[in-house]
């Protein structure tokens, strides 16, 4: 991922900042993605009226009036719904989705899979802290089962969603996962994103420090970090605990292969191939309880990219075709129909 | 006839007749002329009621609506009514699946499809059943014997298999069964059609038989069926012949005697279409947009009755419009309101309980003061219903149904054309005031038809949207400007005279601001929670409502005196029937007057004046006395409500009892 270069190279560093004041809490997760979008966006360097960030309802959705930059805050959930209206008309603007795990993983799921499965063009940053924060901690569709919060105090009985299995099931056409603590990735994973075309899906692991601190912890702190995540990058081995273990797959099955015993080497492992959707589909269920005794590592960085054509592609070429086919809608014939009789 | 049901036992003379062989059927039916039926009489009449009537799979409303536009061309005033089952194939037979379609033309202006039927078409004994009640005594009953038979008879309740077409009950009406099924397959003999493609035709028999009986030539009808089956020769031939020979029954047999003559009606001079409401509604809102030079943009999810505007602009790209079928109601309203933002112009449609769940999105419509038109086709609610059946219940949903001060203008359409010039006006005050709109019509409305004298494109009223002026020589202050100072920031909800504030899309250099559902600062548009600014905010955005009135026409009469008696005041799809029985009880001398409301909200200024220059004040509704209640409190007024909650259109009749008997009072 580091030999990437940017779509367009950036002649100056556009403050993108917009006049308000930032309210997330102090500690927030928040604060490093918002600074890290920033550096992706001056990395492209586009005007700022060419970009446009929606947002649902929940903490991270306030995210647009942070930035300088058309931005609308919308409905609970209904983000990708919106952005994909706007798409349609606007098919050159950097669009943007900022949601959080209540937002388009519980009364929005139906719009993140739909807008996944259409392919369109916008990146969508899902910002999961497994939590609800914004209404003060109630569990979230990502929460793990027996999550003590303040409207599960027996523990949660919901079985959680694995939300990059969930988008590889709609057929998502990039899809990533990053985190709040670990800067460089998220920027790199978001450099990609953005270079894409067609739906961009970011899962972004961010730590909520009031209601849910440290949820990420064993993922995104030295000591754990390790030896409990696997960064993937294309055409390279899955390499984790410094390079002392690897994943290797025994038939569809992935295994811990040490590779400090003799037993096997780098060659066994499995090497990251991130346009191969079958072996994306078990990447994605690389999602085991790190507390757990021989819990497979949790994988980062761009798991699967699918270049297929994007939903407003389709739809303008729809109507380019019909245009030259008919010719330009002449009114007067819409309003005639094609049959008209004369009073005299 | 030798049909179970048609053999006549103790039959009337007409069924007795009809017994007879049948007769020749022309096999080539190119002629392009009507053998004129010199044996046979005919009689005039101003107008006519027919209602066609069979199983939901019969073809009913294709006959009817190819008869609707025979008529429609040659010049008669025409109205419609389909009827359908939800049900898209429901039980062969039963009542529960027959399907309606009436048709009223005349020499004379019709505004309705009429109260009671001249002449009932019936495939089968379900049709029969369900419908002979709208038949006027006397009238005539063309009869598909095949349908008579004896598991018909049943599924369609008749008790003991008493057959109606033979034991005598029938016998205040002109009964003549056909058997219909037998016609169409012996006119079919020789061809390779399999017997469920013969039986499929059985309706072009229908059709052809009805235009012989009212004089009409098969010319219309004809090209109809050459344009369908273009590309299925052995299907076009077979439904010629079928419709030739439907015609040619009625010519030969010595059943029918009489046929009826319905003359052009006095239309306004002019060039003429059909037109549906629901077409009218699709045509507005792409004339809209083209005169805006905006991008039209569609986001629906299919619902009865409003799926045809969906399949209408579909159908319609090469006008650059871009239809959305989104994966939810919700869905649907917001990506009409991402392409607002994004400088199109937003669309969508549903019906009752779909609006029910667009509802939150047409609350951050009205904060986001983005244009939206939103198209409501009632149905009788609550909740699912009844789809297929028509009602005018929604209006206070669609008036106050949203959470918070949410003030939104609420148009209602009065007729098929009607539709047309409400859904055109929706898009005007939609772009120019920057507000959604909601246009209410309804399945009566949507899916019946009428004449419609169409305007040219030049002749529409302008529309101009109040797109901001790009900042072109604003700079993008760089990060290492350091303390340099930022550039005026734009302020997105800084208001014109009237109230709106400027659409700013992206892409506008120098514009970028953020928009959102949450209460915003006057003028910056910034997040606020200050209390009075939220007092101004919602003042000024009733204010910039309210001021829509302002563009309004004066209110005009649709008939009567501009004092008296009485006022009878409608809104939407019972125009006809009220203009029917006004206009009549108006020739008969009566002091009433009909002002038909097409400003749901807000109301036209005039209105007040109007409603105090008359002793009594009468509103027939499809519900229980919504716009009642909204005249009673806006301008303190006894009116008395006419409320039929039936899944019907009121019939003029109707209308005109509830005003004699106000009037008595």
């Amino acid at each position: 991922m580091s030999t990437l270069q940017p779509a367009k190279p950036a002649p100056k560093k556009i403050d993108y900042s917009s006049d308000q004041q930032v309210r997330w809490c102090p500690g927030c997760g928040d604060y490093s993605i918002l600074k890290q979008v920033q550096s992706v966006l001056q990395e492209f360097g586009r005007p700022k009226e060419e970009i446009v960030f929606i947002s649902g309802i929940g903490c991270s959705s306030r995210f647009p009036y942070y930035l300088d930059t058309y931005g609308m805050h919308g409905i609970h959930g209904r983000a990708p719904a919106i952005a994909s209206g706007l798409r349609s008309v606007q098919p050159d603007v950097s669009l943007w989705v900022i949601t959080g795990d209540g937002d388009s993983l519980s009364i929005g799921t139906n719009h993140l899979v739909h807008v996944l499965r259409r392919n369109v063009d916008l990146n969508i940053l899902l910002f999961n802290n497994e939590i609800y924060g914004l209404t003060k901690g109630q569990y979230s569709p990502t929460s793990p089962e027996g999550a003590v919060t303040r409207s599960t105090p027996m523990g949660s009985t919901d079985h959680p969603f694995n939300p990059l299995a969930l988008c590889k099931g709609a057929d998502a056409s990039f899809l990533a996962r990053s985190m709040d603590r670990d800067p460089k990735h998220l920027r790199e994973v978001l450099l990609r994103a953005e270079k894409h075309r067609g739906t961009s899906m970011v899962e972004i692991y961010q730590n909520c420090n009031v209601f849910n601190d440290g949820a990420f912890e064993i993922f995104t702190e030295k000591a754990s970090k390790a030896l409990h995540t696997v960064f993937v990058e294309h055409g390279k081995p899955l390499l984790f605990d410094n390079g002392r273990k690897g994943i290797k797959l025994d038939g569809f099955t992935p295994k811990v292969a040490d590779l400090t015993t003799g037993g096997a080497s780098v060659d066994d492992l499995w090497v990251h191939d991130e346009h191969d959707s079958f072996k994306a589909s078990l990447l994605v269920r690389l999602f085991d309880d790190p507390h757990k005794e021989g819990a497979l590592p949790r994988p980062f960085g761009v798991f699967y990219v699918n270049e297929r054509p994007t939903h407003e592609a389709k739809m303008n070429a729809q109507v380019a075709l019909a245009k030259q086919k008919r010719g330009m809608g002449d009114l007067d014939v819409l309003l005639r129909g094609k049959q008209t009789w004369t009073i005299n | 006839m030798t049909g179970k049901a048609g053999t006549p036992g103790n039959g009337t003379p007409e069924a007795r007749r009809d017994n007879a062989p049948s007769p020749p059927v022309p096999l080539h039916p190119e002629m392009d002329t009507i053998q004129p039926s010199h044996h046979k009489a005919t009689e005039v009449r101003e107008k006519v009621v027919i209602l066609f009537a069979g199983d939901s799979g019969d073809g009913i409303q294709l006959t009817g609506s190819q008869f609707t536009d025979t008529n429609a061309l040659f010049g008669n005033d025409v109205s419609t009514f389909p009827n359908y089952p939800a049900e898209i194939r429901a039980p062969q037979g039963t009542i529960a699946g027959v399907s309606g379609f009436q048709l009223h033309f005349g020499s004379v202006d019709v505004f309705t499809p009429g109260d009671q039927c001249d002449t009932l078409v019936v495939m089968n004994a379900a049709a029969l059943k369900a419908n002979l009640h709208k038949l006027k005594k006397g009238g005539i009953i063309i009869a598909n014997s095949d349908g008579f038979d004896t598991k018909n008879l049943r599924l369609a309740g008749y008790k003991d298999d008493a057959n109606p077409l033979t034991d005598r009950s029938l016998d205040n009406y002109v009964l003549h069964p056909v058997d219909i099924a037998k016609l169409t397959r012996l006119a079919l003999e020789g061809t390779t059609l399999g017997m469920k493609e013969k039986d499929r035709s059985k309706n072009m028999f229908v059709l052809g038989f009805i235009h012989w009986m009212y004089g009409r030539k098969l010319d219309r009808s004809r090209a109809f069926i050459m344009d369908k089956f273009k590309d299925k020769p052995d299907l076009l031939e077979a439904n010629l012949r079928v419709l030739q020979a439907g015609y040619n029954y009625g010519d030969t047999s010595e059943t029918f005697t009489t046929r009826f003559e319905v003359k052009p009606a006095p239309m306004p001079k002019g060039e003429y279409r059909n037109i549906t409401g629901n077409q009218g509604v699709a045509i507005g809102l792409i004339a809209g947009a083209q005169k805006a030079g905006l991008e039209l943009f569609y986001g629906s999810y299919p619902i009865t009755p409003a799926s045809d505007i969906l399949h209408e602009l579909s159908r319609n790209k090469h006008f650059g419009v871009k239809t959305f079928q989104a994966e939810d109601e919700i869905a649907a309203v917001c990506t009409a309101i991402g392409a607002s933002y994004g400088g199109g112009l937003g669309a969508t449609a549903s019906s009752g309980p779909g609006i029910a769940l667009k509802t939150e999105a047409l609350g951050l419509a009205v904060m986001l003061e983005l244009p939206l038109v939103v198209v409501n086709v009632q149905r009788g609610g609550p909740s699912t219903g009844m789809p297929t059946k028509t009602e005018q219940a929604d209006l206070w949903q669609a008036i106050h149904g949203r959470n918070g001060e949410a003030p939104m203008p609420v148009l209602a359409a009065s007729s098929p054309t009607d539709c047309f010039e409400m859904a055109y006006e929706a898009v005007k005050l939609a772009v120019e005031h920057m507000t959604p709109v909601m246009l209410l019509t309804d399945g009566y409305m949507a899916n019946g038809a009428e004449p419609w004298r169409f305007p040219k494109a030049a002749d529409l009223r302008p529309i101009k949207p109040p797109f901001a002026t790009p900042r072109e020589d604003y700079e993008d202050t760089e990060v290492a400007d350091g303390e340099a100072p930022a550039p005026d920031a734009f302020l997105p909800y800084e208001r014109d005279e009237r109230g709106v504030r400027p659409w700013a899309v992206p892409g506008m250099k120098g514009l970028q601001h953020r928009i959102g559902g949450i209460e915003k600062e006057d003028k910056t548009g910034n997040i606020s929670y200050d209390p009075k600014n939220h007092q101004l905010m919602v003042n000024l955005r009733a204010q910039k409502v309210a001021k829509i009135a302002d563009t309004y026409r004066p209110i005009r009469l649709d008939s009567g005196p501009d004092s008296g008696e009485l006022l009878v005041v409608g809104w939407g799809s019972t125009y006809g029937a009220i203009r029917t029985a006004m206009l009549q009880l108006q020739t008969e001398g009566y002091s009433v007057a009909h002002v038909h409301l097409r400003h749901m909200f807000p109301m036209n200024k005039g209105l007040r004046d109007l409603l105090k220059r008359y002793k009594k004040v009468l509103v027939p509704e499809m519900n229980s006395g919504q716009l009642r209640q909204l005249l009673r409190a806006e301008y303190l007024v006894d009116a008395q409500g006419l409320n039929k909650v039936q899944g019907l259109p009121f019939t003029a009749e109707e209308i005109r009892n509830a005003a004699l008997e106000l009037l008595s009072k």
